[in-house]
């Protein structure tokens, strides 16, 4: 089993996880999101410089299911991505909240990671 | 589990890729109870037959089956399906699980004095045991005086809880096994028994990756009422020479006049997204097609897709881009199957 979710991370009903409290926020998928979709086989992350906003489509998970939308958690500007991920997508399955992020978040209005969900509260509506 | 032709049916029960080599490298059991099962008997079955069908009935003796297709009168593919013979004037169809009711309309508006047709896609569950350890399997749950037909053939038995059993050795994946049916209440059963002695159980995802790494036509997205089989590159199964069969004039003027398109296998030739259903193909910035099957072959690693090509663009090493969300990707064809043991 892969390693629970940090306390400190925040997620979205669109199944993302950020973390709180850093000036530069890892992004990833949950555990669950991972599962749902099965083996990871392309990512396709934003590029570092861009300003995006909560809930744009800024990145793409492929599995061997299907193609998904991955949505910036919350606004600000992409100050990192995980290339080791992009080149080794079975990380995102095998450690989602660890080697597994995605891209790093500076947020601009940190009031919007208020509004996540705690992992308990996300997990009783991911169902 | 996701919806399928009228089922539900489970994508993966472990992981697609997991499963997938599972049947590469010892073997799988897939629940296929979805498709359906046609019985034909009758003094004039066999010839009824040969003038519904593409290939040549008369060449199957008792025992064996063979790949074959049934066209409508523009020479289209209303279905792709396995015909048996199983005795001197009886037969067995397996036919795909969202045509059940098409097919046999159609047959059943055609019958003539001499042929009767059932449809038992009801009593019969289907189980399809694959890969290079699947008769192995097969050796130790039938016991050793129950053989496996041999390539493509079909046998049946009674089981010892009363049940008849009808094994055939065929299947969609491109590796040796058998496809076994069961009354729909002893299924339970031989799943649990396949699965005891080593088969490791397989959902549609994996079906959809092991198929088509072979090349081999999902009807519905590869093969549809308005591409024959011709151009869907099955001319293997199409015998133009013996008596009519319906559809037959359409490839005829196809085959004097040229295929409209062909059927044809695609790779990107760099690193990028899998390849899926509906994508457009481009040549020289035309749009000349799009993707009617994709995804990532787990035996190769890349991304692989098929398409109806123009002929122009079909000869393989033919380099091409494929639209993936508003971005070109440069690809190429290749020749099929993809994957080569």
């Amino acid at each position: 089993m892969p390693a629970p979710a940090p306390a400190n991370a925040r997620f979205a009903k669109s199944h993302e996880w950020i973390l709180t409290g850093e000036a530069e926020s890892p992004v990833g998928i949950s555990q669950h999101a991972q599962a749902e979709l099965g083996d990871v086989v392309y990512i396709e992350l934003p590029e570092v410089g861009r300003t995006v906003t909560a809930g744009e489509s800024i990145a793409v998970i492929e599995s061997v299911k299907a193609a998904s939308d991955i949505y910036a958690p919350v606004s600000g500007e992409i100050t990192a991505v995980n290339a080791a991920a992009a080149a080794e997508t079975s990380l995102v399955n095998s450690d989602p909240y660890g080697a597994g992020w995605l891209f790093k978040i500076k947020p601009s209005s940190p009031t919007e990671l208020d509004a996540l969900l705690d992992e308990a509260a996300y997990l009783a509506q991911a169902g | 589990m996701v919806p399928f032709a009228g089922w539900m049916m489970p994508v993966q029960y472990k992981g697609i890729t997991e499963e997938h080599l599972a049947v590469r490298n010892a073997c799988g059991i897939f629940d296929i109870s979805h498709m359906g099962e046609f019985l034909v008997s009758g003094p004039a079955a066999r010839d009824w037959l040969n003038s519904l069908l593409t290939n040549n009935t008369t060449r199957l003796g008792v025992g064996q089956g063979h790949y074959t297709l049934l066209l409508n009168d523009q020479g289209g593919v209303i279905d792709d399906l396995i015909l048996y013979r199983t005795g001197a004037e009886s037969w067995f169809l397996v036919v795909n699980a969202s045509k059940i009711d098409e097919d046999f309309a159609w047959m059943q508006s055609r019958l003539i004095v001499g042929v009767s047709l059932e449809n038992a896609s009801a009593i019969y569950a289907g189980l399809a045991v694959q890969g290079p350890r699947a008769t192995a399997v097969y050796q130790q749950v039938a016991g050793a005086h129950l053989e496996l037909p041999g390539r493509n053939g079909i046998d049946s038995f009674i089981s010892l809880r009363g049940g008849n059993c009808i094994v055939c050795r065929t299947g969609y994946t491109g590796e040796d096994g058998f496809e076994f049916f069961c009354e729909a209440d002893e299924a339970a059963f031989w799943w649990d028994e396949f699965v005891e002695h080593g088969a490791a159980p397989c959902g549609l995802g994996a079906r959809d990756t092991l198929r088509l790494e072979m090349g081999y036509p999902l009807n519905g997205n590869d093969l549809s009422p308005d591409r024959t089989p011709l151009e869907a590159g099955l001319g293997f199964f199409v015998d133009m020479d013996k008596p009519a069969f319906t559809g037959r004039e359409a490839l005829a003027h196809q085959k004097v006049h040229g295929l409209p398109s062909k059927l044809t296998g695609l790779r990107l030739t760099e690193k990028g997204p899998p390849l899926r259903a509906h994508y457009q193909v481009f040549a020289n910035g035309q749009a000349i097609g799009e993707l009617c099957s994709g995804g990532v072959s787990p035996s190769l690693g890349y991304g692989i897709a098929m398409a109806y090509l123009p002929p122009a663009f079909a000869a393989s090493g033919t380099s091409l881009q494929i639209d993936i969300r508003g971005k070109r990707h440069p690809a190429e064809t290749l020749k099929k199957p993809f994957y080569k043991k």
